[in-house]
Order: C-alpha cells, then structure tokens, then sequence
C-alpha cells in the first residue's frame, strides 16, 4: 500500500516538474506547478508531517501559485519565447551538466543515504503528541529566535515590493504624457 | 516491498535536477522563477524526509522556514520583473542584458 502511494506520487511528481519545464505557455507552467506542489505535500503526509503539509498547499500550492498567475496576466502570456537559442551549445550543455549533478549526487550518496545523530531537537513523537503541538513546542522554544527574525523578512519583503511597485510608476506615467 | 528514506531523497535529487535544468533551459523569467521553486521544494522533502528517518523535529522546523523564505523571495523577484517589464516591455532573460560588458 505505501509502496503503490509512493510511486504514484512520484510519477505525479516528476510529470508535474517535467512540465513545468516543458509547457509553451506559462500559465500551463503555472498549472503544473501547483500539481506538483500538492504531491508533494501528499508526500509529506506520507513522513508524519501534517502541519508543513496543509501549509504547504495553503501558503505554496495556492498563495505563491496565484501570485504568478497575478503576474502572467499582468504582463500578458509570452508567446514568442525564442525557442532558437542565442548560443546554440547553451542547451545540450544544460542538459549535460544536468546529468552529471544527478550522478554526481546518487553516487555520493551510494548505498547509506542516512547518517548522522538521531533526534538532536527532539523526536518527531507521533503517538504521543500530535504533529502540529510538537512542531509549536520546537518552533517557540529551540528556534524563537529564527521565528522573529522571519517576521523582520516578511515585513522586510512587503516594504521592498511597494518601494520596487511606486518606483515603476513615475517614469511610466511621463513616458504616458510624454506622448511616446 | 519497503519503503526506505532512500526512495524519498533520490525522487528529490531529481526533482532538483529538473529544476536546475530548467533554471538553464527556460528563457521565461517567470518558467524560471517557477524552477527555483521546484528546486526550493526539492531540498523541502529532502529535509522532511530526514526529519522522518532521525526521527527529528528539527527537519520540520527549517522546511517552515524554508517556506517563509520562499513567499518573501516570490514577492521580491515577481515585483523585479514587473519593474523590468514597464521598462523594457520583456520578460525574456536575453532582454536583460544591460550588465553586458
């Protein structure tokens, strides 16, 4: 049962990321990638990880998704990608060195993929707690401090997107009555 | 048949792979955006699933974080490419070029 779950999920998966890679159109990227997105957290279902599953879909497969989607309309679809490229040997090279990271990283790994200490932070304790309290309990005692810095990011984040957003609009609106 | 860590991370290997790839690939500064994504989850199930074969909160805790982090760098670089598209009506890779020596 958990081996057909996983192979399933995992076709998803690659099906998704590969057309992402693929689709012409970027909406159909767009679409791709919140399959793909959703799989995943299927997959994290599968290792005990409720809570970063649901937000997973609620913060990637949905937010940052219609945030692209927000700004393919905006900008229009880009049909006419060049398709030739500037530099003919740029893709085969991509392709190739593609390749050898995915080498390079399975016969690193080789046989023991897992090493290391068991449970530095604390284990995962399924049966006893659920996963969102123990999640909680690590996040605002072990990483309080990560966690407050996070929202000096965002805030952060948000004041850069309007100073980037206002500074467009100045010189767009001259053009405008500039009559160009 | 078993199910061990091992399966999860070489389906993250390769999904990271995918996104490189198309990080090289794709001229779309959007496509593009959409591979780092990829790749940013690909090391996301990489961290869960080591968290799962530990047995380790910690795992959990950073692919959180992971995911704030992505939502900030999206805001960002969406707003980037608005700004570079007023200016310069593309949001082709080759378009942006003015760092060109």
């Amino acid at each position: 049962m958990d081996a057909v779950l996983f192979f399933a999920l995992a076709a998803m998966v690659l099906v998704g990321s590969l057309g992402v890679v693929l689709s012409r159109n970027p909406v159909h990227s767009a679409l791709f990638l919140v399959m793909t997105m959703i799989t995943i957290a299927g997959l994290f279902l599968m290792q005990d990880a409720d809570l970063v599953a649901i937000i997973q879909i609620v913060v990637y497969a949905s937010a940052i998704v219609v945030l692209f989607l927000f700004v393919i309309w905006l900008l229009g679809v880009d049909r006419h990608e060049t398709l030739e490229d500037p530099r003919r040997f740029q893709r085969p090279a991509a392709v190739g060195l593609g390749a050898l990271l995915i080498i390079e990283v399975l016969a690193l790994a080789g046989r023991e993929w897992v090493t290391g200490e068991r449970s530095v932070r604390g284990a995962l304790d399924v049966e006893q707690t659920g996963n969102v309290e123990r999640l909680a309990r690590s996040l605002f005692t072990d990483f309080f401090w990560a966690f407050e810095v996070t929202a000096a990011l965002l805030v952060i984040a948000v004041v850069g997107g309007v100073v980037l957003a206002r500074r467009g609009r100045r010189p767009l609106s001259s053009e405008v009555g500039g009559g160009a | 048949m078993d199910i061990t860590p091992s399966y999860y991370l070489t389906l993250a290997a390769l999904l990271f792979t995918i996104g490189a790839v198309g990080l090289l690939v794709r001229r779309n500064t959007l496509v593009m955006f959409m591979c780092v994504e990829l790749m940013l989850n690909a090391v996301n199930l990489t961290f869960v699933s080591f968290a799962k074969a530990l047995d380790d909160i910690g795992g959990q805790v950073i692919v959180f974080f992971t995911l704030v982090v992505a939502a900030a760098e999206v805001a960002i670089g969406l707003a980037i490419i608005v700004a570079i598209f007023r200016r310069r009506q593309g949001v082709t890779a080759d378009d942006i070029d003015l760092l060109k020596g």
